[in-house]
């Protein structure tokens, strides 16, 4: 590798794939601690909707949310090939239900386009901009977002 | 003894620039002396004063001594009743020059010539207006005790300095002869500090046949050491002999005693204090001496520094391997039937062994709130007298162990909330004889462990809230409107609003602005709730309900629909499998059940929860009987009773927030996590919507 290629390299932003149902996302890789198996959550009482309960990390207690459903996907339905990403976001531990990881890709920043406004929904909210690689697309959800407002529902919740 | 010379060197460099200091303010009142600038005196004052301190510390008598001298004449300048003249500012340029050559004798470790220091000295003197040395209260610095840190080498110490006579009385026992000590060793040792006189005294009335030595010794010693060095030598006989030391003829002190005078008072002072030293250990606690080797000190307890992280990642990692422990000896029992008796011995010790981690690992975390306490006494104390109140302070759970983080936090709150009730719960005196009330105000800090939380209690015995004027002060502060109707509660939760504060003055101890908000919004930081409980005429309690982050909980596990949840052990009664005739159906949906002739209202915990619909039938529940924190039963309706067991807290806070009627979390055998039921949390909304009557409210703010 040239010192130019490697110069360039370093730019890269690394994510994670991942999809949803039908649906590819990816985030950055920086805020992922780890990737689990589905486990048996534990239902919290007068919880939102869209956090499905709390697991066991090595002792901590993390709240797993159901990204399908604060992504307005519809309701998470478990089977026993989910995944569970576990990021930190400050210093709150949460993890995420997705249907499958697949890869880690590097990025840009040229690569992710801002997103079309195709009319609001809640999901949009979460997109910070969206990315076409290998024919396929994916959009980078901004999960510092998604757990402000996760606070904030709790909140009225 | 290299750090000690290098904080001599440091000392003498810091010198030159307090002298720096002290030139630069002398030429600047030079300059223009008829308006001198304050700060400037102050700074030359600040730089004497320093110069005096170190050398004291140093036992530079001769330095400290004309410092002292100097910083008080640059007082009496400070202070306005010595006017600057061209006169006065020549001798203070004279006095400083002086101050420099003293300084630099003592760096070279060569004696200053004492006639001109006693010259200077009363060159200073002359020029004190009333002839009297100034105050010394006013001496913002003059708390400081000069620590003599090592009368080493020729320093200038003795300089104008009569040597002090210690007599020394020594009359030893039989024991002293039989432990293998010998007086003459003792007195050798003595005659190295200087001159020493021994006298015996015969007791010649003793008895031939007795073995105690009828012989007195009086011994006189001409030393500069401290005494504590001479009882030093005597330290191994001492308790075999009859032992005393009197410092005698002590010449007038060089150095005098900055809080005492500097007249023949500070003489007697200092000879009466060294006599009830006794042992005198704690006279000069740092003593380094070139001819004697160090003493060990008394042992001390060492304690190491740790991030209080590494702890918490100790406790998870520790509750891990406990969890992997049992999996481990249920995995073994399933799969391969009957386990050996040793591999069964060998996993006991596993477990007991992990246990005991756990249980150390814990004691790390956890702290007894006595220190607290004791701290908070103090507070009172000291609050008290400044509002001129008689308060008796009782304390109570003082053994109650809480996170170590909570008490370093509670510390602020406890001292708003304390000094709250001083200032305005409890009322003066007077006012309380009126009352019908003892004069002694009463107020009691309490802490206790009660479901898996920790209350801390404030009570005092005081008027209680004012709810007139609580609020009438609302209102006129804009916070609620004109015609709003509060229920007695809700006046009091008024307290904890922002900007909220009754007393029409600012005192000088509470209600400077910062509020029971701020104490309320600290308590909620820590996972905690505030209530106020207040009577009329008889007082407040103001209750901190405080999470136990990291403490361990006896629960009992109980399935509820497809969950466990645990109930701390401390709240249950009696559990009970009921006949269905004595279940009574009141209303649409609460029922109640009669047990031991009393009627108790069931919860159904599915339903509070909301885990119904996925519930075992009705009539297989298990009932549990509970008291809640104000002696209420009531009646927890489960599926199923699973086990009974110790429980590692784990907080649901750190990560996600507070789930309402929880009072925290804890991993099970299995490795599932099982939710710890807040019990009061639970019967507070079932009897606010029912019960609420009384004028003992509690609002939860």
């Amino acid at each position: 590798m040239s010192f130019e290629e490697r110069r360039k390299s370093l730019k890269k932003i690394e994510f994670i794939t991942f999809s949803i149902g039908a649906q590819d996302f990816c985030m950055d890789i920086i805020l992922v601690r780890e990737i689990r198996g589905w486990t048996k959550v534990t239902t919290l009482p007068h919880s939102p909707s869209d956090v499905l309960g709390v697991m066991n990390l090595r002792g901590a207690v993390v709240p797993i949310v159901d990204l399908s459903a604060r992504l307005g996907l519809g309701r998470y339905e478990s089977t026993d090939r989910d995944v569970i990403i576990i990021t930190l976001i400050g210093d709150q531990t949460v993890g995420f239900v997705v249907t499958a990881v697949s890869d880690i890709v590097g990025l840009v920043h040229d690569d992710v386009q801002p997103m079309p406004n195709m009319g609001g929904g809640s999901e949009n909210m979460f997109v910070k901009g969206i990315v076409t690689k290998n024919n396929k697309t994916l959009r980078v959800l901004d999960i510092n977002n998604i757990a402000a407002t996760m606070a904030e529902a709790r909140e009225i919740a | 003894m290299s750090s000690l010379i290098e904080l001599r060197e440091i000392f003498f460099q810091e010198c030159e620039e307090q002298l720096e200091d002290l030139t630069d303010g002398l030429n600047a009142l030079d300059a223009a002396p008829e308006d001198a600038d304050p700060d400037q005196i102050n700074s030359m004052f600040r730089a004497v004063h320093s110069i005096k301190g170190g050398a004291a510390s140093f036992s530079l008598d001769a330095i400290a001594e004309f410092a002292h001298e100097y910083e008080a004449i640059l007082d009496e300048l400070r202070s306005g009743k010595l006017v600057i003249t061209r006169e006065i500012l020549a001798v203070f340029y004279r006095a400083a020059d002086h101050l420099a050559d003293l300084i630099s004798c003592g760096a070279a470790g060569t004696d200053p010539d004492p006639d001109a220091l006693t010259r200077q000295i009363s060159e200073i003197e002359s020029l004190s207006g009333t002839g009297l040395k100034p105050a010394q209260t006013d001496d913002f610095l003059a708390a400081f005790v000069p620590l003599a840190m090592g009368a080493e080498g020729p320093a200038p110490a003795d300089v104008g300095m009569k040597i002090p006579h210690f007599d020394i009385t020594f009359a030893p026992t039989a024991e002293l002869y039989a432990n293998g000590h010998e007086p003459a060793h003792l007195f050798r040792e003595l005659e190295s500090f200087g001159p020493l006189k021994v006298n015996v005294e015969l007791d010649i009335n003793a008895a031939w046949d007795q073995s105690d030595p009828a012989v007195t010794w009086h011994l006189n010693l001409a030393t500069d050491r401290p005494e504590n060095e001479i009882r030093e030598i005597f330290e191994f006989a001492e308790p075999y002999a009859n032992f005393q030391i009197l410092c005698s003829q002590r010449a007038n002190p060089v150095l005098p005693h900055p809080m005492a005078a500097a007249d023949d008072m500070a003489a007697v002072e200092t000879v009466a204090d060294t006599d009830q030293l006794g042992s005198g250990e704690t006279e000069s606690p740092i003593v380094i001496l070139p001819n004697q080797t160090s003493k060990p000190h008394a042992p001390r307890k060492s304690t190491v520094r740790v991030d209080l992280d590494q702890v918490d990642e100790l406790i998870n990692l520790v509750g891990e391997l406990v969890i992997t422990q049992s999996v481990m000896s249920q995995s073994l029992t399933e799969h391969s039937g009957v386990v050996s008796r040793k591999v069964a011995a060998t996993l006991d010790d596993f477990k007991s062994l992990t246990r005991t981690i756990q249980e150390g690992i814990m004691a790390i975390r956890a702290q007894s709130v006595k220190p607290l306490f004791q701290r908070m006494a103090r507070i009172v104390r000291e609050t008290a007298q400044v509002a001129g109140k008689e308060v008796r302070f009782n304390v109570e759970g003082e053994d109650t162990e809480v996170d170590r983080i909570m008490i370093e936090r509670l510390v602020d709150s406890l001292t708003h909330i304390l000094r709250n009730a001083v200032d305005h719960g409890v009322e003066t005196g007077p006012h309380r004889v009126q009352a019908g009330k003892e004069e002694a105000g009463s107020i009691t800090l309490s802490a206790a462990h009660r479901s898996g939380r920790v209350v801390i209690e404030v009570t005092d015995d005081g008027a209680g809230v004012r709810r007139d004027k609580v609020l009438a002060s609302a209102i006129a502060k804009g916070l609620i409107p004109k015609t709003a109707q509060l229920s007695d509660g809700e006046i009091d939760r008024l307290l904890f609003m922002p900007g909220f504060s009754t007393v029409e003055a600012v005192t000088n101890l509470s209600g400077r602005g910062v509020g029971m908000d701020v104490v309320n919004s600290e308590i909620r930081r820590l996972g905690g709730r505030v209530a106020i409980i207040s009577s009329p005429g008889e007082g407040t309690t103001i209750s901190i309900s405080l999470p136990l982050t990291l403490a361990v909980l006896d629960g009992m596990i109980v399935d509820v629909g497809d969950e466990s949840l645990v109930v701390p052990i401390s709240t249950i009664v009696e559990t009970i499998r009921p006949d269905a005739s004595k279940i009574h159906q009141i209303g649409p949906s609460s029922r109640m059940i009669a047990a031991r002739d009393m009627m108790v209202p069931i919860i159904e915990l599915g339903q509070v929860f909301g885990y119904e619909g996925r519930s075992a039938p009705p009539n297989g529940h298990i009932l549990i009987v509970v008291e809640d924190e104000k002696g209420e039963h009531f009646a927890l309706a489960v599926d199923q009773i699973r086990d009974q067991r110790q429980v590692v807290i784990k907080s649901l806070e750190s990560n996600y927030g507070h789930v309402p009627f929880v009072a925290a979390a804890t991993i099970l055998g299995d490795g599932q996590i099982a939710l710890i039921i807040d019990l009061d949390e639970i019967t507070h909304g079932i009897s606010s919507t029912t019960s609420a009557s009384g004028t003992h409210k509690r609002a939860y703010a």
